[in-house]
Parts: C-alpha cells; structure tokens; sequence
C-alpha cells in the first residue's frame, strides 16, 4: 500500500545538527513534491472506482437496489452440549420448527393471520402483537410468531402452503434436557435475548430473536456454548421467491463442557430431597471439582425454551419452596450448630481451650441478667470439647463465643470462605454474610453487643452460608487446610472432539493451624456421626468412616414448639459431612428447608450422597433389589422403596473407636 | 502569544475549507439517521455540537507555540503508552470490571490520541535526524521501537484500524525523511520469510482464518462481506447524479452497517452520485494538497515533519475509509474525518486542524 516514493535525495550538504530553525538543504520542497504525486495517485485510484462502481456497473446495481434482491437467512447454531465427568449427556440439542414471516413479501397481512390462527390454534392478537415489534428492525428481516411449534401443526402448515404466502418455516435447534428436571438450576435455562441484553457488549454479535443462556452455565459459558451462527445470502424475485444462493456460510456448533459433576450422585441427591426443599452441594475435597450440586425442587428448563404457560409460571411463583431458586448457590442460611467447626478452631488455635477444657452444662448460660439457653434443657453435664460437637451442646460454644470475641470468629471463618462468593463459575453467587463489630457500624450504625456473640458462635443471629460454602468450608477440614478453588467445568471440548482447555485442581490457598487443632475438631466431627449420643447417627455408613455436623437454623424464634408450626416458620436443617475419615475424598453440605432438626432430614440426604459416591468407588456393593429396577424391564410402578433407605444399625464395638 | 501577526496569519481559507466539508457531512448524517425513530436528539445537532467543541480545541491548539510540541512530545508518549497498559491491565482482571474502565476510555481512547502523540514523536526524532542519504537500518532502530510499542497494545484492545493508522501515519514520516536503499532492501529481505514463517507456523486456523475472511470479505457473507456488498450496491445505484437528499432506497431502509459512522460516504454518493462524490473527493484531495503545502512552506524541520504527519493521518483516513466503502480496502473501522458522526474522530480531526493552522500561523515568526 506504500506508494510514497522510495527515493532519497542524493544532495546532503552541510546540515546543522539539532538546530531548528535552520533552513534543511535536503530541499524539503521537492519531498514534498513527490508526497503530493504519491496523494493524488491515490485520489484518482478512488475516483477510478467511483468511476467504475457509478458510471460503468451503474445500471446493474441500481437494478439490484430497486428492491433488494439480496437477502440474509440465517441458520442457527447448535449450542454444545453439556457432558457429566464420565461423558454422560446432560444436556442436548433438538430440532424445532418456527414460523416466520418476511413482512414485505405479505400482501394480505389479515388475511394471512386469521388463516394462521385457524390453522394452528394461535391467538391473532398475539401474532399480530409479535410481527408490530419485530417490523421496527428490518423490514427484509424474517420474524418469527411462533417458535417450537409440534410436528401436527407443522405437518398442518405444510399442507396448506399456498394458503399463506409469505410464511416461511424455519429449523433450528432447541435444548433437550436428557434427565428432564435434573440439574435444571446448575444447567440454567435459555431465553430469548432481551433487549437490555442487546444493548451489552457482551452480545454485540448476537442478533434479535437468538437464543442466550439466562442462567446457570448456560449463562456463565454462554461464549463457550453458544457457537457461531450460519446463513446464507440468497437472490430472490421481486415476489420474494428464492432464486439462487450467492455465498453460504454453515454454522459452527458451540464447544461442550464437560463438567465435574457425577450423574449419579446428582441424581441420587435429587432424588433423596423427595419433596423437601433445600440445597446439596458435593465437592472432591482433594481438587475442589463439584460432584453434586442440587437445588430442590427443580423447574423444567424446557418450558423456558418457548412461551412459558402461565399456569405454570404462576405454579412456579406461588410454590412457597420457591422452585425457581438455586439455593446452593444463592440461598443463605445462618449455619446453626455446623458453624460451631469454625468457633471451635477460633477457641483453640487461640489457645482458649484444649481438647481436655471441660465446661459444666446446666441446659443454659448465664450472660449479664440474660439467659441463653442450650438446646438440650437439661443440659449435658460435664461437656469437653469432643462432647460438645457430638452433642452439639451450646453452652461450651456460648462460653466460647464470649471469650473469643465476634472479631476473632470472623477472623477464622473467612479463613474458610465465608463471607464472601467462592467464585465457583456461575452468575449472582451470593457471598453469606460473617458479622464483625465494624460491619455492624457500618451497617447498622450501632455498637455490636456481646449478647449477639453468643448468637454467632453457634451460627445463628447475623450469620448467613450458602450451601456451597458450607461445603468448601467441609473440603478445608477436611483436607486440613488446603483451600482449592471450586469448579464445575473439567473440560472445554470442540464439537471435534479436541479438547481447547482442561480445568486442574487449583490451591488458592493454605490455611495452616497447629495440627492438633485439625485432629482435635475432626474427632469431634468423627464422635458426631459414630459416638452414642452423637447427633448425627443417622448419616453412619458401615463401610466407610464418615464425619460431619449437624444443625439447626432457626427461621424465627418461638417459646412454644410444641404443636404444629407452619411450613415456613419451622427450622431449616443442616448437615455437613466427609468421608473416609481417615483420608477424606469427599465433602458434602446439605441444607433441608424447614426440614427441622438437622439430625435427621440433612443428615438422610447426606448419606444418600455419601452411599452413592462410594457404591461408585467399589467401597460399598449396592443392594440387590436396586440393580432389579435399574435394568427398566418392567414398566409398572415406579420404585417407591427407593426414597426410604433404611439406616444401618450400629454395632456397638464402634463406638469410640477412632 | 497572541499577537496581530498571528491573527493576520490565520490561514482562514483552510480553515473554511475544513468547516465547508464539515458542513456537508452534517447534511449526510441527517440524511443517514432520517430513518432512526427511536433517537431523541438528533445525530446531526449532536454533530454541530461536536464541531463546536472542536472549534474550541482549534483555538486552543492554535494559542501553544507548536514548538513547545516537541518539548512535550515524549511526555505525552510515556503517558499514554501507560494508559494504554492500563487499560489491558484493567481489562483483564474481571469480565465486570472491563466495561465499565473500558467505557471510560472507548469515549476517548489513549489510542486516538496516540495518532497525534506518535506524529509529535516522530517529528521530534527525525526533525534532528542529520545524515545524508536517509535514515539507515540503525536509524531505523529507535523509531520502530517507539511505533511497535504503541501499535502493539492498540493491536491487542484489539483495534486494528486505529493500529494500522499508527503505522501509516509513521511510515508516511519516515519515507518522507527517506530510506537509504540499503535499509530498504535488507527490510523486505527480513520481512518475507517473517510473514511466512508466521503464517506456516505461529497463527492458528481460526487466525487464519480471520485474517483471509479480512483481506477478502467475500469469504464471510454474513458478516463485512454482506456489508460491503450492500455498500457497493448504494454507492453504484447513486449513478451520475444520485438519487437525491434523504432518497436513497439501500440508506433509508438500512441496508448499509454504521450508515452514520463508518459507512457516512457510502450514504452520501448513493443520494449525491458521481458528481457529489467528485466534489467531496476534490474537497479532501485539497486539504490534503493545502496540508502538505503547509509543510512545504514551514522553516523548520520540526514543523515541517508535524504538518507531514498530520496530513498523512488526515489522508490515510480519507483513503482507507473510502477504499472500504467501495470495496477496495478490507473492512477496519476507520471513521472518515468531518464526515463520519462521532465526537472522537471530530476531536482528533480539529487537533489536527489546529496543528497545521498552528505551524502556518508562526511560519514567519523566525
């Protein structure tokens, strides 16, 4: 593109060095001459063309504008799926039909509404409704009225084509959900793209009408999954018919993830939630990768596809276990008694106490003229500290709470994550909340009580989790202090099946405490689950030792619990386990809405989860009658046996043996 | 500063031209945006107001000694290759935090300014540039070093039309002061086996790829190539005469990308045809000539090497942009100066205009 003339002058001469305002002797003028000669070639390169382009091809072109002859129909990409760990699909892609229309090619829009409606059953007024918003874009644009319309409707439409000039019925990919509600808020759902959205650098290249992810991964690897768009640029009559393809481009199929999450588990998680609502998260303690993440109950990400029923939508707002919410990520929860982890690291890594510090219970404490009281009202006696996270006994963690202080607890629990999002890869990841004198100020413009430290040592009052902290904070001590990063993405792979990035195990740090405090909490944790008395028996696996806390978190505060409480007012529970002890592979964190107390509905599903992972590993054989229905012979009922699990009795020679 | 002698040197027939084709491409863009519904305030009384603005700037520019340029030249090049760290820097942390920093600077980009800084830079360095017969290979060396720094955080953003510019407007110098042929040759020896090298071995398909569909935009119908076509269709249907003010088909039923920014002379020569289109050009091919005899008639080497420069910037536009719309040159987004809608390009178009008014105020002052 260089057309200045190379040429140097020849005549240096005497120069000045440095000095401005000496005449040059290289006579600048004849440079300048030659940048002139270089500036008008080019000038008269240009007009040459407009020469060309509006004198010579005038005609032809003025023949291709009169009413533009050349249109863009685009072919939708498919989105790459989504795969589990082992390669299973989770998430997939189908063929739909829409109807579109190119408004300048329909003479008789009435005309051609009312026989669409007769047709197929659809609204005029809505139709009409879509094509008035779409036509503001382009006129030459196709708009799509309807979008994944069924086979009949489309076999109806086919038939009576030369009753509806001007339609057009498109192809184009739609998600299919392989395990139904399975997994639907981890997946998330797709949408079409707002406008607000259109307005977003992010999507700068996407066009109206495309589909996006709305939430969940689809949203967060939306760049990933999405793949480029196709279309085809055709020449058409002046009635709008095709006549000829001038260039093509096919689509390119968006990449697929491959995820770290195990079917299996995931399933049996969700299945184990039954009705309940809560949260689960799994998480491999030894690389941070999710197994399991579950928010019950699901919603069907299908329906999201096209125009939501609005029964359904209302079904899905009214439902008071709010089904369109990701509670393992979004949802807080104070911790309750499982955040009594963390308050008895704080107490003895500040040397406040050892594993032998015994303290009375009496079944409540003391505080100024207050009286906290412990869960058990006639209190646990003596209570050291491997008792007091067996039994969960408050008063030691009220004692605890107030020699430690609420800064010195949140000092430790940050030192776990909490408190703020985790950054697991996924949109709105809520950070919890771990109360600090200052944060109080700050918020509240008042002075932190110590009465409200109480609170906080055992996980209530101002403390908020999510689930999925609840389960990083469960790796971490499990792990004993080795902090990895959580992800739900192994693999990005391109639709040829070449892996583009692999997501390792990644330390964001290590917390170190004296090793007698990871071992000093971890057998209390041991005691929980496998001790008599042990408020987390229910969670026991005969073949692997498990370990874990239970808790409660109160919604509201009530003197009589007597009696029936209404659904949302009762207690969540909760249950935070890893297993094997001795050399923990996994961490899981269950929260059960209203589920009351911990002991049971947490811990249920817990081990469902625990079981499940092992039976994978070899560790535990699964039991005989599930391999009968798993083979999907018979059709008949479905297995109700399933959702109730029996929990294995315990021999009394484990007791204390760890 | 401001003496009568200055005011009595003010190049007023320059001036007029740059507000004369300023004025027309307020009429294009009101033509442009006829169709736009959803706007509130026009494009055009925006545009006025840019120009406004700009005229500020002229004065401004007009009242510093340009010498004091050369002073500040490499200041002004430090802070802005920082800035332009700053915002890869910024712009790589968080997927967040990147638009909003981004924002803050896409309205006026370190790189933009960059044209003008890199024409003051390179003024400055080859200004006391002494030897006979051109600048040799070793020469060569520091003011690569000052373009290829600049031209390779601009490539990153990526802004590829504001990079290319950056190099034009450099190269434009340096072949002005001239290459001895030795250099010249040993260059393109290097050059050649580095682009195939490269090509063979360094870029990936997908680069490739993007490179091949950028050179010949035929390859990506759906993307510039659709652009381009629909360009050549309204600039070819303008014919001799055009199809009139606010008439054009392939203009007011939006066929044309950026009809307003980039594609502004595409939507011009589709309503004012070849003869409107001669005008322009003449108009341009003018300012360049008016430019340049700027330069020819200044004393000094700095001066001189300013107005090169900035007339180089002001042409390669022209030209790139141009060469675009009529399918001549791939597709970069390069504004055409006082005839494309926005505030930045106006901006960098008046500094320019006030650099040369500047140099042809004071060229009598020694």
């Amino acid at each position: 593109m260089c057309c200045f003339p190379f040429f140097t002058c020849r005549q240096g001469g005497v120069f000045m060095r440095g000095q401005r305002f000496i005449r040059d002797v290289r006579d600048p003028s004849r440079r300048i001459l030659l940048l002139t000669i270089g500036v008008s070639v080019l000038f008269f390169i240009l007009l040459m063309r407009l020469w060309y382009l509006q004198i010579v091809k005038a005609e032809d072109f003025q023949h291709l504008s009169e009413n533009n002859r050349l249109r863009l129909v685009p072919v939708a990409a498919s989105r790459g799926t989504i795969l589990d760990r082992n390669g299973e699909i989770l998430v997939d892609n189908l063929p739909s039909f829409s109807i579109a229309v190119i408004p300048q090619e329909v003479t008789d829009k009435e005309g051609l509404l009312k026989n669409l409606s007769r047709l197929v059953g659809m609204d005029v007024a809505d139709l009409s409704e879509k094509w008035e918003k779409a036509r503001k874009r382009n006129r030459y644009q196709p708009i799509i009225l309807a979008s994944n319309i069924s086979r009949d409707q489309l076999e109806i439409l086919e038939e009576n084509r030369l009753f509806l000039p001007g339609l057009d019925v498109e192809m184009h990919p739609i998600r299919a959900y392989s395990h139904g509600l399975l997994g639907a808020h981890l997946f998330g759902h797709l949408g079409e793209i707002s406008e607000q959205e259109m307005g977003n650098d992010r999507f700068a290249e996407y066009n109206p009408g495309d589909y996006v992810g709305k939430s969940g991964i689809e949203r967060y690897w939306e760049k990933e999954l999405h793949g480029a768009d196709g279309g085809r640029q055709i020449e058409v009559d002046a009635m709008g018919r095709f006549l000829r393809t001038v260039s093509e481009r096919s689509p390119t199929t968006g990449n697929s993830l491959v995820l770290t999450i195990d079917l299996a588990l995931q399933k049996a998680a969700e299945s184990a939630f039954g009705e309940q609502a809560g949260a689960a998260v799994a998480l491999d303690v030894n690389s941070g990768e999710v197994l399991a993440f579950v928010s019950n109950p699901s919603f069907d990400p299908a329906l999201f596809a096209g125009r939501l029923p609005a029964e359904t939508w209302n079904e899905y707002l009214n439902d008071k276990r709010h089904p369109l919410e990701n509670k393992a990520l979004k949802g807080q929860y104070p911790p309750g008694s499982t955040f009594k982890i963390i308050t008895a690291i704080a107490g003895l890594e500040e040397g406040l106490i050892d594993e032998n510090t015994s303290v009375t219970c009496t079944g409540s404490y003391k505080f100024g003229n207050r009286s906290f009281g412990c869960w058990k009202r006639t209190g646990h006696g003596t209570v050291s500290l491997r008792k007091a996270l067996r039994e969960s006994c408050d008063v030691y963690f009220y004692r605890l709470g107030e020699q430690l202080g609420v800064d010195k607890i949140a000092f430790y629990a940050k030192k776990f994550g909490l408190g703020e999002p985790l950054g697991i890869g996924l949109e709105n990841e809520k950070a919890g909340l771990i109360p600090t004198k200052a944060w109080k100020e700050k918020r509240y413009g008042k002075k932190w009580l110590s009465g409200e430290t109480l609170s906080v040592a055992i996980g209530q009052g101002y403390v908020l989790t999510t689930p999925l902290q609840l389960a990083a904070m469960t790796a971490e001590v499990a792990n004993e202090g080795t902090v990895y990063a959580p992800h739900l993405v192994k693999k990005v792979v391109s639709p040829e099946g070449k892996v583009l990035r692999e997501f390792h195990p990644e330390v964001v740090r290590r917390v170190s405490l004296k090793a007698g405090t990871w071992q000093a909490v971890k057998r209390g944790l041991f005691a929980v689950v496998n001790e008599p008395g042990g408020t987390g028996a229910v969670a026991r696996l005969y073949e692997v030792n498990v370990a874990g806390k239970t808790g409660t978190s109160q919604v509201v505060k009530l003197r009589d619990r007597r009696g029936g409480i209404p659904y949302q007012y009762r207690d969540h529970a909760l249950f935070v386990a890893f297993a094997p002890y001795d050399k923990p592979e996994i961490a899981v964190a269950v929260v059960v809405e209203h589920g009351e107390h911990g002991g049971s509905a947490a811990a249920s599903v817990a081990s469902r989860i625990l079981r499940t992972y092992f039976e994978g590993k070899g560790l535990i054989k699964k039991p005989v009658t599930q391999k009968t229905y798993s083979s999907a012979t018979s059709q008949g009922e479905p297995p109700m046996a399933e959702s109730v699990e029996p929990v294995p009795a315990v021999p009394e020679e484990q007791h204390g043996n760890d | 500063m401001i003496d009568r002698r200055l005011f009595i040197n003010f190049d007023w027939g320059f001036f007029l031209l740059f507000l004369l084709i300023a004025g027309i491409g307020v009429m294009n863009i009101s033509s442009a945006t006829a169709s736009y519904t959803l706007q509130d305030t026009s494009y055009a009384l925006k545009q006025v107001y840019w120009i406004l603005i700009g005229l500020f700037v002229v004065i401004q520019v007009c009242s510093i000694d340009y010498h004091l340029f050369e002073d500040v030249a490499y200041w002004g090049f430090g802070i802005l290759v920082f800035l332009l760290l700053v915002v890869l820097l910024v712009g790589k942390t968080s997927m967040g935090a990147t638009r909003w920093l981004h924002l803050g600077f896409i309205s006026f980009q370190p790189s933009e300014l960059m044209k003008i800084v890199i024409i003051m830079v390179f003024s400055s360095y080859l200004a006391n540039f002494s030897g006979s017969g051109g600048l040799s290979l070793k020469d060569l060396v520091k003011p690569f070093i000052l373009l290829g720094v600049p031209t390779i955080l601009i490539m990153k953003q990526p802004d590829l039309g504001t990079a290319t510019l950056v190099v034009l407007i450099a190269f434009s110098m340096i072949i002005y002061t001239g290459v001895r042929f030795k250099a010249i040759v040993t260059l393109l020896l290097a050059a050649l086996p580095t682009v195939f090298l490269g090509w063979r071995y360094y870029l990936r398909d997908y680069q490739k790829e993007r490179v091949l569909n950028f050179l010949s935009p035929e390859r990506n119908p759906l993307g510039s190539g659709y652009h381009i076509i629909q360009s050549k269709i309204a600039v070819g249907s303008g014919g001799l005469t055009g199809k009139g003010f606010t008439q054009g088909t392939q203009t007011q039923l939006r066929f044309l990308p950026e009809q307003h920014t980039d594609f502004a002379f595409s939507v011009f020569s589709e309503e004012w045809g070849f003869i409107g289109c001669l005008v322009v050009l003449l108009l341009y091919f003018f300012l360049i000539l008016w430019g340049l005899n700027i330069a020819r008639r200044c004393n000094d080497n700095f001066g001189r090497l300013m107005a090169v420069g900035v007339s180089a910037m002001l042409f390669w536009h022209i030209v790139i942009n141009i060469g675009m719309v009529i399918g001549l040159f791939p597709v970069v987004g390069v504004p055409l100066p006082l005839f494309s809608y926005g505030g930045t390009s106006m901006i960098t178009s008046m500094i320019g205009l006030g650099i040369l008014l500047n140099i042809r105020m004071r060229r009598f002052m020694f």
